[in-house]
């Protein structure tokens, strides 16, 4: 066999539920875990006679997101009707934008190693209904749970532009940092709001020819763990299917495939030649949409600066590693926090600490963002200074902050003061100490001294000595310097 | 007294109920005791209410005992076709299908009617889905035109302007997709409007052709006509294609009825409305003479596109027909058949026992135009062809302040006598589409009778939304012309 190259080429469609008051055409608030069939009204049903009306807020939030992709916004959008028989479709129909999407030819920056990005192309981004559920714990009969029935959806479709499992995943990651930085996504991957539908082929290099394997797209995937996985056996399942066969791609032999999470493999669903006609047609119940211009600057005004752009300013700006500057924009209120401390005199590698070892701790256990502690810029600015100027340890700032957020009327000198937080600096005082623990540790001061291998270790053993004689209240660097002194 | 009081005006009785001269009660027992004397022969009725409707009347007039106000249509008996959601009884459209489908909510013209404080007795009988034009089309039951019970009622409302002219109701609401309430109307010799669309909710209403669905009244004078539409005309939340009151408000419709309109330009399209048969034709140019011995100016018009009206009338509506009826599928309510073996069987066996043959051609009509392929030779077609109708009309307002032609190209018709021929059937739409299509407010009002005593209907065509001069230059007819008065021999 000769040379055989290959790469794998992905483009991912996305659904992502918004966070919307009420459903996308009925006044319904949108449900999770509610008992079945009790979050739903005649529109939502489909009842004969029933007409949808647009929500303001979806339109308003899918275009936020558009944006937000650099897309194009349409002057003019419509709805569609897709048409389809399945149970969980009440009016076995889909109102959805077909030809006209409301934003197109966008792109996303996704975070590569090393601080690199790297740019998604977007092709569109269109808003639909969700359907319901179909549930099959019945015995004989499956049962219909039309709850999600009439959920908005943001479908957005990326253009094939990605070339690894990796960066899929990446992708996916970054468009949830996005939307729930805008706001109009929990984005809760337990709950179904992000869905995925990889477009997954090949492109093999055999004997200096090029092929193309047909494309295979992977179904309903809600997990960043399962959509890694998928394109990555899809692209070793490929590569054997193509040697085996030699089937490359044309006309009508796109596949679709599902998930198989027990036996980790894609099966398939479906040839193209059952793919369905959906017979689109413009829904006459809505009136089409036209954007005015001051309607639009009205929502773009609401743009924040997007996570990526935000972590990439953060290490410019602040000095953080990559690592950190993406802990800290992980949630649009911690980055903003964090820049609140900045304002209020934290220094920046030093904030960072704080809020990435304590900080972020307390929110999640309490299950709130870290603005929400009752522990304002300020103070964490102040205990951020203190460690600076040698009054805490980087772990009595810790502590401070962990009883602050206990008792958030208590002022700091008293915090610091009841448990004896205030590191000792007093060169005499510590002197002593320091010279206490020479003389009970001589075989550790001869290391020292002799300057062998085995030097380092035991200066830091006995540094350790005087921090466990002062309950850790001692300033370690006064402490080493105390020690180079009388061993150096 | 009962036949004196089942003749009287919606507005004459509701004056009456008001003023407290005539009982509401005692009304909707003389609709009552009509029902029980023509309703066995017309067939007009899918359903009554009757234990309700007397209830209504009681409260009704209880509050008037007590000098408490009361809505536009107090006591009044009225019929609803059973094509719009009602909480109280079932909404079966006709069709087996929904047989026994009981609606959660009320539509917006019952409310509407409720709030009116009109006492609704019933629900009426039309072609299943409202797809037709001669009531034939039920699957529930059959209804006759009253003139003559062996000739159809028309369609698709075929019950309300039964029931109408049968005296079993003072006024009833139609909906009109490409005729189907004013060709009814001039069947039956009564008054039937469809108004703009966009002029009256849609909400509740089930839906045939969504873009050309217009709900509207059908009452026996023009008067009535207008009372009715100062109750239901508005804009509706609930309809995002209902019209903003900013753009078009609604007015009163009975304000300025009785005022003539000053310089009337009518025009017609001789050439179109030379396809009538002569009775008819006949009767169009005594209407024309009435019109102008009222000073109107009568000129002729060129509307070259209407002649295309029937071939993208039936693929728009039948288009939208097959993704509304997608619903239908005994899944969530309606009729389920009892042999499935799984789910599509569920899907294919309930939808081919519960619609009949009309609803399924349609279905079949419309699913082929959507197809992949066939979009743009048809669907899309059919779109531009509207475009140009509409186009035609505008023009023609340019010129005048309405188009008059005939209703139906025929009186009533035999029953039997075109059902198996749909082709044939589709054409006596040929003059009510174009309305429609353009979603223009178009009015029958009866204008004459053939040689065998049939009623004969004149349609008068106006520009969107000025329903309230429609009913003007209507009027003017009315009441310069007894044809409204004449009575069916059944109820003589
Ligand atoms: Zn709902």
């Amino acid at each position: 066999m000769g040379e055989l190259r290959y790469r794998v080429v992905v483009g991912l469609e996305i659904h992502v539920q918004l966070c919307t008051k009420s459903k996308m055409f009925c006044g319904c608030a949108l449900s999770f875990g509610e008992e079945a069939n009790s979050r739903v009204c005649p529109v939502c049903l489909g009842m004969p006679g029933v007409l949808p009306v647009m929500n303001e807020q979806a339109l308003e939030y899918a275009v936020l997101v558009a944006l937000a992709l650099d897309c194009k916004i349409a002057e003019f959008t419509k709805w569609d009707r897709k048409s389809y028989y399945y149970p969980d479709l009440p009016k076995n129909y889909q109102i959805s934008q077909y030809d006209l999407p409301l934003g197109s030819g966008g792109f996303i920056e996704i975070p590569l190693e090393a601080g690199r990005t790297k740019r998604i192309g977007i092709i569109r981004a269109h808003l639909e209904e969700d359907a319901g559920k179909n549930l099959h714990t019945a015995g004989n009969f499956s049962q219909v749970d039309l709850n999600r029935a009439g959920t908005p959806l943001l479908e957005i479709v990326t253009e094939p532009d990605m070339s690894s499992a990796a960066e899929v995943r990446t992708l996916a990651v970054e468009l949830q940092r996005m939307v729930r930085y805008l706001g109009v996504s929990e984005a809760d991957m337990q709950k179904g709001h992000m869905r995925f539908e990889p477009n997954i082929n090949l492109i093999i290099t055999k004997d200096g020819v090029e092929y193309k394997t047909p494309i295979v797209e992977v179904k309903n995937l809600n997990s960043f763990r399962v959509l890694e996985r998928s394109v990555d056996v899809e692209e070793q399942r490929q590569l054997d299917e193509f040697l085996e066969t030699g089937e490359v791609m044309g006309m009508g032999n796109k596949t679709t495939r599902g998930w198989d999470d027990i036996n980790q493999v894609t099966v398939l669903q479906r040839e193209k030649e059952e793919a369905p006609d959906y017979r689109y047609f413009p829904d006459p119940d809505l009136v089409p949409v036209e954007f005015k211009c001051e309607w639009l600057e009205d929502i773009r005004s609401r743009l924040c600066e997007l996570p990526i752009k935000r972590q990439i300013r953060f290490v410019d700006e602040y000095k953080l590693s990559d690592y950190d500057a993406g802990v800290l924009t992980a949630e649009r209120s911690t980055a903003e926090f964090f820049e609140r401390v900045v304002a209020a005199g934290g220094k920046p590698k030093r904030v960072c600490n704080l809020l990435t070892q304590v900080g972020l701790k307390l929110a999640n256990e309490k299950g709130c963002s870290v603005a929400e502690l009752d522990i304002t810029p300020k103070d964490f600015a102040q205990v951020s200074n203190d460690v600076d100027g040698g009054i805490l340890s980087a772990s009595g700032a810790n502590k401070a902050i962990e009883l602050k957020a206990q008792d958030p009327d208590k002022p700091f000198s008293v915090i610091y003061e009841e448990n004896n937080l205030i590191q000792k600096s007093d060169v005499g005082e510590l002197e002593q100490i320091v010279e206490q623990v020479i003389v009970d540790n001589p075989k550790a001061v001869e290391d020292v001294t002799s300057g062998g291998k085995k030097s380092k270790k035991a200066q830091s053993f006995l540094l350790g000595q005087v921090m466990q004689k002062t309950k850790g209240q001692a300033n370690p660097k006064v402490v080493s310097e105390i020690l180079d002194r009388k061993l150096g | 007294m009962q036949s004196e009081l089942l003749n009287m005006s919606c507005k004459e009785l509701r004056d009456g109920i008001a003023a407290g001269r005539i009982k509401s009660a005692a009304a909707t027992e003389a609709v009552f005791g009509a029902i029980e004397k023509y309703e066995p022969v017309i067939g007009a009725y899918i359903s009554t209410f009757e234990g309700r409707a007397l209830a209504k009347a009681n409260e009704v007039d209880a509050k008037i005992a007590a000098g408490e106000p009361v809505g536009e249509l107090a006591g009044v008996p009225v019929a609803v076709k059973d094509v719009m959601c009602t909480t109280f009884g079932v909404t079966t459209c006709a069709s087996r299908i929904l047989e026994n489908f009981h609606s959660p909510y009320n539509a917006t013209v019952v409310e509407k009617l409720l709030a009116a404080d009109a006492v609704i007795v019933g629900k009426t009988n039309m072609d299943e889905f409202a797809m037709g034009s001669s009531t034939e089309n039920s699957g529930l039951k059959e209804t006759v035109n009253p003139w003559d019970t062996t000739r159809v009622p028309g369609g698709s409302s075929g019950g309300s302007a039964a029931a109408v002219a049968g005296r079993m109701c003072f006024a009833a609401l139609g909906s009109d997709t490409g005729g189907s309430i004013r060709q009814p109307a001039s069947f039956c010799g009564v008054v039937g409007l469809k108004p703009t669309y966009g002029r009256v909710s849609r909400f509740g209403l089930v839906a045939y052709g969504s873009s050309l669905d217009q709900i509207g009244p059908v009452t026996r004078s023009v008067a009535d006509c207008a009372l009715m539409m100062n109750v239901i005309a508005g804009r509706d939340p609930a309809d995002s294609t209902s019209v903003d009151e900013k753009n078009a408000p609604v007015c009163d419709y009975l304000e300025k009825l009785d005022e003539p309109v000053d310089k009337l330009k009518v025009a017609i399209v001789p050439q179109f409305s030379a396809g009538a048969d002569e009775p008819v034709q006949k009767a169009l140019t005594c209407a024309l003479d009435v019109y102008k011995k009222l000073g109107a100016e009568i000129i002729e018009v060129d509307m070259p596109h209407l002649d295309y009206a029937i071939a993208a009338y039936y693929i728009v509506a039948t288009a939208e027909a097959s993704s509304n009826l997608a619903r239908y599928d005994g899944v969530h309510y309606g009729h389920r058949t009892e042999n499935a073996g799984d789910y599509v069987e569920v899907y294919s066996k309930s939808r081919a026992e519960g619609f009949g043959k009309e609803v399924k051609r349609r279905i079949m009509l419309g699913t082929y135009a959507l197809s992949s392929g066939y979009y743009d030779a048809y669907y899309l077609k059919a779109l531009k062809v509207r475009n140009l109708i509409r186009g035609d009309f505008a023009g023609a307002f340019e010129k005048c302040d309405c188009v008059m032609m005939p209703v139906s190209p025929t009186t009533a018709f035999k029953i039997g006598e075109k059902i198996d021929d749909p082709l044939t059937m589709y054409l006596s739409d040929i003059y009510t589409i174009s309305a429609n299509l353009a979603g223009v407010p178009a009015i029958s009002i009866p204008c004459g009778f053939d040689d065998s005593e049939l009623p004969i209907g004149l349609q008068i065509l106006a520009p969107a939304f000025a329903e309230d001069r429609l009913l003007r230059i209507a009027r003017m007819f009315e009441s310069n012309t007894d044809w409204h008065r004449k009575k069916p021999t059944i109820v003589e």
